[in-house]
Parts: C-alpha cells; sequence; structure tokens
C-alpha cells in the first residue's frame, strides 16, 4: 500500500490509503513526543510551501512537520514574490522547478490550481487548501482526532455547521468521512448553503436544533468574514442566535459528543466560549494532530528517505 | 469561368430539394441543377457521396480584431471560418475599440476583403463602447454594412435600454442579438450551478440567470413588436419559454453552438479551461433540450460562438481563465456527429441551421438558397469522412478547444464562395 505522488483531494482517496495514512501519524506522534523531537527521514528533501493565500495555522503546521522530519524548507508566499509582479502560477513553478524541489506544499484561493501545475513539475504536490474544494490534510487531521476520539468511523453520526458555501474543509471531510463508514450532516442557513449538495451523498438541514439531535460528532465552520459577500445573512448577531453552538444548544447532541473546529475561531460567532472552550471540546487536539498527520502525509509521499539509506 | 459541382447530394431546403443532382456554376452564379449537366469544357468537382448546401454562415464569431490581434486576426479567423466550411461570417463588435461607428465597420471590412474570400458581415454594438447606455449609430452602422447588433458578451443589463434598441434598429429593419445573462444573479460564476458547482466549490451561474434574462427580452419584443434573437441559448428553461413565445407569435430567433449540444459540466471535473465558457457547460438535461430545441426549430440557427483566446490567457486557474473556445472548425462535424447520425435533427434541419436560418435571421436575402442567378456559395461536407484536428491543423492563431485529438464524425470537404472552390486539405 502507498499513497502515490500527489495529495490533491480526499475524493477518490480509498479507506486503506485513509487507514495507512491515520497509522503512519501515529507513529509520528511519538516523535514529537521525545525530548529531541527530529528524525532524519526526509533529509535532504526540498519542500517549498507555496502559499498564495494568507495562511497562519496551516503553513505553521506543515512548516514543524518538515523539520521535524529534517526536510529543508523553502517558505514562498504571494504578498513577497514576483505574483505581485503579474508571474502566472505557472511561471512561477517553472522557475521554483530548478531549485530541484522535491515537494510543493501549496495553497491557492481557485479551486483546481494544483491540477494546473501538475504537468509542469516533477515534485509531489500536496494541496494544502485550493479555494472552496478541497483541504485535505484538515480531513485527514479531523479524521485521526475523530479515530483517536471515537476508536472508528463506522456509523459516526457527523454533524458540519456554518459557511459550508465558503468551505473547502467540508468538502474534504466530507469524502473521507463518506468512504470511512460515517453518516454527515450539513446545516447552515440556505444563503451559505450551494444548491446541490446533497448529491455528495450528505443530509442537508437549515435547523440547527435539528441538525443536533443525537450526533457523536458536532464540526463547527469559522464564518469567515473576510470572504463573505454583503448579505448572505443579516447579523452576526443574528447568525449566533440561530447557529451559533452554546452549551444549551449542545445537549441535544450525544452524551458523548465531540466538538470540532478547523480553526481559527470566532468565539461568539459561530460558537460560545463554554463550549469551545468546554468538556467536549477537541478543537486544540485538532491543531497538536495537524503535525502529527502532516509528517505522515509528506513520509508517505515522499518516500520517507528509506531508499537512500539503503544504497 | 465554369465550375460543375457533380453527382452530389444536394440539400436545398429552400427548394425543398433533397436529391443527387449536378449543380452548374458560371461566372461566381448558379446557372442550372439538373440530374446529368454536361461536363464538357467545364471543370468538374466530383461530389460523388457527398452534400451539397447553400454556403454555412455563422452567425455568432469573434474575430478579434482590431484590438486583440494576439487572440485572432481577422485573416486567420477567416482562414479557420473556411477550413470549416464556412461561406460567411457575422462578428461580434467586442473588438478594440468597439464596433460601434462606421469606421471600425469599414476597417473590419476592408480588412477582411484583403485577406480572405469569406464574407464578413459585422456586428455593430447596441450602446457605444457596449457601455448598455447610449445607443450606437444603427442607421450609419448599417448604411457601412453592418448586419445586426448586439453587445455580446453582457447582456444589455437596461430594459429601457433594450426597448429603446428593439425599437430603433426595428425600425431599420434589423435585428438585434442579446447575450442573455442576469449579471447580478450570475455574480462571480464560472460554471454552471449544479451537482460540479457544489463538488468543485467553484462558483455556480444559474440556469435561471439566462432564462430570466430571455424572458425580459421576450417580454420586450412582444411589445415592441420588434425582432430579438437570442445568442447562445444553453438551459432547458431557456428553450422552453422561447418555444412557448414563438407559438405566441412573438418575434423571436434563437441559436445554439456546438459545444451546448456536446458536452455537459460533467467535463469540467478536470479543472481544463477549454471547458471554461459562458453560458457554461450545463447538464445532461439542458443539452437533450438544446438538441430538441434545434431539432423542432425553436433554436433557429446553429453558431459557433468562436472566441479565441492565447494560449497563456487560457493557461491560469480555472476561475481567472477567460470564457469561451473557439469552434470554426468543428462545428459542421460535431453537428454531423451529435445530431444528424444520431437521427436526432434531419439533414435538411441541418443545413436549415447552418444556412437558411443565419440568412433568415440577418436579412440576407441571396443567402442561404440554390438558385439560377444568385452568388454560387456552397459548402460540401460527408457524412462518412471523418475529422480528426491536431493543434496544428488549426487555422486559427489561438488553439484553446477542448475537440482537438479526437475523432468527429463527418468532414468538410470544400466550399464554394462566389464560384470558386476552396478544397479543405487534409
Amino acid at each position: 500500500m502507498s499513497l502515490g505522488k500527489h495529495l490533491l483531494g480526499t475524493e477518490g482517496l480509498g479507506a486503506e490509503e485513509i487507514t495507512l495514512i491515520l497509522d503512519t501519524a501515529e507513529r509520528m506522534a511519538e516523535i514529537s513526543a521525545r525530548p529531541l523531537k527530529k528524525v532524519p527521514a526526509l533529509r535532504a528533501k526540498l519542500v517549498v510551501n507555496l502559499f498564495f493565500e494568507n495562511s497562519t495555522r496551516t503553513r505553521s503546521s506543515f512548516e514543524i512537520a518538515e523539520k521535524r522530519l529534517s526536510a529543508d524548507t523553502l517558505n514562498f508566499s504571494a504578498s513577497t514574490s514576483s505574483v505581485q509582479k503579474g508571474e502566472t502560477l505557472v511561471d512561477t513553478v517553472l522557475n521554483l522547478e530548478r531549485m530541484m524541489p522535491d515537494c510543493y506544499v501549496m495553497r491557492h484561493s481557485s479551486p483546481g490550481a494544483h491540477q494546473l501545475i501538475l504537468p509542469f513539475t516533477k515534485a509531489s504536490v500536496v494541496n494544502a487548501g485550493d479555494g472552496a474544494h478541497e483541504h485535505p490534510t484538515q480531513a485527514l487531521l479531523d479524521a485521526f482526532t475523530i479515530r483517536q476520539k471515537k476508536g472508528g468511523f463506522k456509523g459516526l453520526e457527523v454533524l458540519i455547521c456554518g459557511d459550508i458555501a465558503h468551505s473547502r474543509v467540508v468538502r474534504s471531510n466530507i469524502h473521507l468521512l463518506k468512504t470511512m463508514g460515517a453518516k454527515v450532516t450539513l446545516c447552515s442557513p440556505a444563503t451559505l448553503m450551494p444548491p446541490h449538495m446533497d448529491s455528495l451523498g450528505v443530509k442537508v438541514l437549515h435547523d440547527f436544533d435539528e441538525a443536533l439531535a443525537g450526533k457523536d460528532v458536532v464540526m463547527m465552520l469559522r464564518m469567515q468574514l473576510e470572504r463573505q459577500q454583503k448579505g448572505l445573512f443579516p447579523s452576526l448577531r443574528e447568525y449566533y442566535q440561530t447557529y451559533g453552538l452554546t452549551e444549551e444548544r449542545l445537549k441535544r447532541a450525544s452524551s458523548d459528543v465531540i466538538v470540532m473546529h478547523p480553526g481559527p475561531i470566532n468565539r461568539g460567532v459561530e460558537i460560545a466560549s463554554e463550549v469551545a472552550d468546554g468538556p467536549y471540546s477537541v478543537i486544540l487536539d485538532q491543531v497538536e494532530n495537524g503535525v502529527s498527520v502532516r509528517m505522515a502525509v509528506l513520509y508517505l509521499l515522499l518516500g520517507g528517505g528509506e531508499d537512500e539509506a539503503s544504497h | 469561368m465554369k465550375l460543375l459541382i457533380k453527382n452530389g447530394r444536394l440539400v436545398d431546403p429552400a427548394s425543398g430539394t433533397d436529391a443527387t443532382l449536378d449543380v452548374l456554376i458560371e461566372d461566381g452564379k448558379f446557372a442550372a441543377v439538373d440530374k446529368s449537366i454536361s461536363s464538357r469544357g467545364v471543370e468538374v468537382f466530383d461530389a460523388t457521396g457527398m452534400v451539397v448546401a447553400p454556403g454555412f454562415i455563422d452567425m455568432h464569431v469573434h474575430l478579434r480584431e482590431p484590438g486583440f490581434e494576439r487572440k485572432e486576426t481577422i485573416a486567420t479567423g477567416l482562414a479557420a471560418a473556411l477550413a470549416g466550411g464556412f461561406t460567411g461570417v457575422a462578428c461580434m463588435p467586442n473588438t478594440n475599440p468597439v464596433n460601434d461607428c462606421a469606421s471600425v465597420t469599414n476597417y473590419i471590412l476592408n480588412r477582411a476583403k484583403a485577406s480572405s474570400p469569406v464574407a464578413v458581415y459585422p456586428i455593430g454594438s447596441v450602446t457605444q463602447g457596449q457601455k448598455g447606455e447610449d445607443l450606437s449609430p444603427f442607421a450609419e452602422l448599417q448604411e457601412a454594412g453592418a448586419a445586426a447588433f448586439s453587445d455580446d458578451g453582457l447582456p444589455v443589463k437596461s430594459s429601457k435600454v433594450m426597448r429603446r434598441a428593439l425599437e430603433y434598429a426595428g425600425s431599420l429593419g434589423m435585428v438585434v442579438i442579446d447575450h442573455c445573462e442576469d449579471l447580478d444573479l450570475a455574480h462571480g460564476g464560472s460554471i454552471n450551478e449544479g451537482k460540479v458547482s457544489a463538488r468543485l466549490g467553484l462558483r455556480g451561474i444559474p440556469a435561471e440567470a439566462e432564462v430570466l434574462m430571455i424572458r425580459r427580452d421576450l417580454t420586450l419584443a412582444r411589445m415592441t413588436g420588434q425582432r430579438v434573437h437570442i445568442a447562445h441559448v444553453s438551459t432547458k428553461l431557456g428553450v422552453d419559454v422561447i418555444r412557448v413565445a414563438k407559438k405566441r407569435r412573438v418575434p423571436v430567433t434563437a441559436e445554439a453552438t456546438p459545444h451546448h449540444f456536446s458536452l455537459t459540466e460533467d467535463s469540467v471535473a478536470s479543472f481544463d479551461s477549454n471547458y471554461k465558457m459562458n453560458p457554461p457547460l450545463r447538464t445532461k438535461e439542458d443539452v437533450d433540450a438544446v438538441i430538441e430545441g434545434l431539432a423542432d426549430g425553436t433554436l433557429d440557427a446553429i453558431v459557433t460562438d468562436h472566441a479565441p483566446h492565447a494560449y497563456e490567457e487560457k493557461l491560469v486557474e480555472f476561475d481567472r481563465a477567460p470564457n469561451g473556445i473557439i469552434g470554426l472548425q468543428t462545428a459542421v462535424p460535431l453537428a454531423i456527429d451529435k445530431l444528424v447520425l444520431p437521427d436526432k435533427i434531419s439533414l435538411k434541419r441541418l443545413v436549415d441551421a447552418f444556412s437558411c436560418a443565419p440568412a433568415r435571421i440577418l436579412g440576407l436575402n441571396e443567402k442561404g438558397r440554390v438558385a439560377p442567378g444568385l452568388g454560387a456559395d456552397l459548402t460540401i461536407f460527408s457524412l462518412r469522412k471523418e475529422t480528426f484536428l491536431r493543434p496544428q491543423d488549426i487555422k486559427s492563431l489561438s488553439k484553446n478547444s477542448p475537440f482537438l485529438n479526437q475523432k468527429i464524425r463527418g468532414a468538410v470537404i470544400a466550399a464554394v464562395i462566389g464560384g470558386i472552390i476552396y478544397p479543405v486539405k487534409e
């Protein structure tokens, strides 16, 4: 079992591949727990973190994962690069290509941007988010966290609530969770729910209280203020009243529910502080697990350095 | 100068002809159509096994010149038209400068005449600079040779301006062509709103954005009694309302493109920007409705919406890529492959949609039929031969087509323009 060369999305990823990544991530978590948090697995591999969109959390998480595996890293962000001078994505990659990278970890605001660069690179490509399309390592770290807390996925009732329309996290989670046998429900006002989401094999609800009933996992999405078109909901106050996850509301869910959030959280918008910081929250576990999962993905894609060692 | 097209299957909807006949052309004009015309002393083109039809006219083409010569020039666009079997094309005014005055129309006509035998029918803009505000000088444009008016690429957003355009163009006997899209509703979309947009996270353009504007135009056409032509209908909703309007004798005509009857939104999953167009590729249900609309005449004409874009312009992120594909060299084969051979439309209807209908809509009284005395324009094609185009076979400056490197059943064999035959080189 191997992962192939790229990780562009969770769509099309099989249960065996997902399990391989999660199992590998557990071994990676052990590395992070050591006093000396570093192994030479990706020594002399060059990983380019190619971020065309702002990101602190995901980029830091990838960078830490790369460093723990001893890869060389180059951080390339659009705000300080030639992209501002009008260079196209393909030209940027053609230039970087001559620096012999082994992997690009790329975030881009356009869905499918990774497909565009594939013909122009010999390196592995990891999708760190493409528009509202996919964010596979987020879904994998979510899965890692769910497995950690729940032991598995079969028959789990998962609710994802919030800004579905602008979320890449939701699509990656739907594909992965369905492949692993969980049942997924989406909830948001219709203005934040693209038509036909049900064609992805999920249940679509608009009443948050109804949607919460009996759920084992509740995943709240960030209300992405910076990406909102005006008029998708009347006010933050009203949003919190209708779709904010409060302690009171959470009582409708299963008694051993876990509450997740890809971060960064907006306290008092999509989630109450008491819930975010409360006993059911696994939000910070997700952050921790992100590093392990990304280490696993990089390790599996880049061959883990074992081949070189055996020469 | 005499040319005899021998033993072809002449399909001429205007005269109701569909039979193996010889066509004699003399001094650029049709001289005789008969069963067996003597070939003595004339140049003979053996059309055995081929279909001979009145010259095809593509009434929706972007030639890009003046202003966007990196994408296409009038010369290269017309070379593609000729290779695609078209004897005439109508070119959209979204050039730079916009074709909103006689000098631009004259420029286009002069360049065309100098570079190709293919007839060019320039379309003037509805509004000055395509800004949607003040009407272009329709009479001046008509005098210079404009064949219709359109702000294509953009709808005429203001209902008041559209009403005035219909009234004013109508009083000159001219038609207004509208690109029907409610821009507010379509805002930010790059593909059809549906299952594929939900899956890919691309913003969608709902079918309703098209039908809302079609409905408005139909209302204004009925109100003014003046003709409106609906460009590139892509939705079942659109086809349905036009069908009803025609039954109620609203003065409306409409067109469809080969990509809208050949491809669905599913193609977009590859994120290949050669599947990005406006209107976007729709669902299977929409494709079926477009085909049905072409079959029953709800949609009068087949047009390419030939939209060349340079290699580097299309080689960008999908949502940032410009809309449109080239189509002149693939339109006729696609219509044969997707419509005629599967028995969705008759051969006669195909010829009508490519020749008679555009001539009728643009008011080209001497085109779209084969009759002694008329200028001899013919399109000769084969239902049996196949087309396989590599990028280097494309005469357009731009190669942005999703139909390259694949077999399409049907092939254009030659075009005759003004009595001169131009075989398609293999």
